[in-house]
């Protein structure tokens, strides 16, 4: 198979690849994908209080595609709020990095990453947000 | 510094070695005639340059030339072979047995016997790869017509029991079939020994050209096959199609060239092959797929775990080699020899398959290592897997969201 120069640039020099601490109030993880089917992404991300995404980082096992489809997506969505992380399609991911055919279904991958890493995140904002809410002076 | 890329995939095509490439020439220019014209010269020397080398592949496996029959590779081998003898035979009985991990070459052939009526036992293979004798003579039933065994596996290089095989079979009153693609200069054959009825050959995974192969049909005692292509009545009305002189051509030498040079060679390439496996096995959760005495020796097949193949491919793409994982196939699936071997997909999803052969040199096995050394650490760095490993977390203990 062959890859694009793009697909190329990302497996050789992947953006953002690390781990954010799981356990912070302002990261978000997703983890999708199984073993078994040949690709896991674990895309992280970190919300500052406007709400917009300022850290990404990612961990994939996969092929050339999965790894450069989850690099792609840490540089697409720092800077962008949680509905506009949402919004970045799949579509869009595979155009970009021009995946053929049998690849699409990485940058689905990717798609799916973002919105369990937002998901993970909006769970513990709310639960969070909750509990200052019920303490918070000026709600009184 | 050897010439990059370097080729470790001799298992799915050889180069023609130049000695055969040469001799190959005059045939396709001069020496054109068709072997079938018996009126004039250009036919009587193709004719005989195709017997000659008859003789040379005969030679190779120690069978009669009679009992040779070229076809256009092991591919319609197989397909001649066991389609033809399944409906030569299908009045004795209708059923055939083969084993999960037969090349699709022989997978698909039974398959479309399957719609034609006939039933098919496939047998696993024990984790090393190997069948189980008993579990094979247990396969056999009273309506069964036909076996179909490979001796080398492509994938994982085992090589199977035919001679104990061939012995329950004509025991038995069972035909049987060898697709010997992987084993023709690798694996000694002696036909006048062994108990096999069919087998089928391949030039171009010995150093000899693509589009030729032979099959092997017994004439003592005869077996007899229903032709699966219908013209002229050439290799005595088993297939027809005007013969390839300069293909043949190139097919016996490079079998004679493997029956004088195999001995020395093969010496030389496991050498090779156990400097590679020492050099790789010295990283981290690397398993080793298939029995490893049992063994051809230019090959390894390794699955680099927590790592996927393709990836891998790509890490250390100035070598030429192959993955059972299922990104370099359209399928999807991973390799169904390493499933069927009962590792699961994981490893099957993390294996490469190396071929030493003919023109590998020591350097070309230094640098592989070196370069399997620097890039299984660094996808392992990019692997959520590894960490999870690393951490001490159970994989198959986790719920996993399969898409």
């Amino acid at each position: 198979m062959s890859y694009s120069d793009k697909v190329l640039d990302h497996y050789e020099n992947p953006r953002n690849v690390g781990a954010l601490e799981a356990n912070d109030a302002s990261v978000g993880t997703g983890m999708v994908g199984a073993p078994a089917c040949g690709d896991v992404m674990k895309l992280q991300i970190k919300v500052n209080d406007a709400g917009i995404i300022e850290e990404a980082r990612f961990k994939t096992y996969g092929c050339g595609s999965a790894i450069a489809s989850s690099s792609l997506v840490t540089e697409w969505v720092k800077g962008k709020t949680l509905d506009q992380a949402l919004a970045i399609k799949n579509t869009a991911i595979a155009e970009e990095l021009a995946l053929p055919p049998v690849k699409i279904h990485c940058s689905i991958l990717a798609e799916d990453a973002i919105k369990a890493a937002v998901a993970d995140y909006r769970n513990k904002h709310e639960v969070v947000s909750a509990g200052y809410a019920a303490c918070d002076p000026a709600a009184a | 510094m050897p010439t990059l890329p370097i080729y470790l995939d001799y298992s799915a095509t050889t180069p023609i070695d130049p000695r055969v490439a040469e001799i190959m020439i005059p045939y396709l220019t001069e020496k054109f005639g068709n072997p079938a014209s018996r009126s004039h010269a250009f036919g009587w020397d193709a004719d005989q340059a195709v017997e000659r080398a008859r003789e040379e592949v005969a030679g190779l496996v120690n069978c009669d030339p009679k009992e040779i029959v070229w076809t256009s590779g092991a591919t319609e081998s197989d397909n001649l072979a066991i389609k033809g003898a399944a409906q030569f035979y299908k009045g004795k009985g209708k059923h055939l047995i083969t084993v999960r991990t037969e090349h699709k070459a022989v997978l698909d052939p039974m398959r479309e016997l399957e719609r034609q009526g006939f039933e098919v036992t496939y047998l696993d293979p024990e984790p090393n790869g190997l069948l189980d004798l008993d579990k094979f003579r247990a396969a056999i039933r009273a309506d069964t017509i036909l076996a179909s065994v490979m001796h080398v596996n492509n994938e994982i290089g085992v090589i199977q029991d035919i001679e104990t095989i061939g012995e329950i079979c004509r025991g038995k009153g069972v035909l049987f079939h060898v697709d010997a693609a992987q084993s023709t200069g690798k694996a000694p054959i002696d036909l006048a020994r062994l108990k096999v009825d069919l087998m089928s050959f391949s030039a171009h995974k010995t150093y000899g050209p693509k589009g030729i192969g032979a099959l092997y049909v017994r004439r003592k005692p005869r077996i007899r096959l229903e032709a699966q292509m219908h013209g002229g009545g050439h290799e005595r009305g088993m297939r027809s199609g005007t013969l390839a002189t300069h293909q043949i051509v190139g097919m016996g030498a490079a079998f004679r060239i493997a029956a004088e040079e195999m001995a020395t060679e093969n010496e030389r390439i496991r050498c090779l092959r156990d400097k590679l496996w020492a050099g790789v096995s010295t990283l981290d959760e690397v398993h080793l797929n298939g029995d490893m005495q049992q063994r051809v020796p230019h090959n390894l097949n390794a699955s680099f775990n927590f790592v996927e193949g393709e990836s891998l491919m790509m890490a250390i793409k100035d070598l030429a080699v192959s993955s059972g994982s299922a990104c370099t196939s359209a399928s999807l699936e991973p390799s169904y020899v390493l499933k069927a071997l009962g590792r699961n997909d994981e490893l099957a999803h993390s294996s490469i398959r190396f071929s030493i052969g003919r023109f590998t040199t020591e350097q070309d096995i230094d640098f592989a290592v070196q370069l399997l050394h620097k890039h299984v650490g660094k996808l392992r760095d990019l692997s959520p897997l590894w960490d999870m490993h690393r951490a001490g977390i159970d994989l198959n203990s986790v719920q996993w969201a399969a898409h």
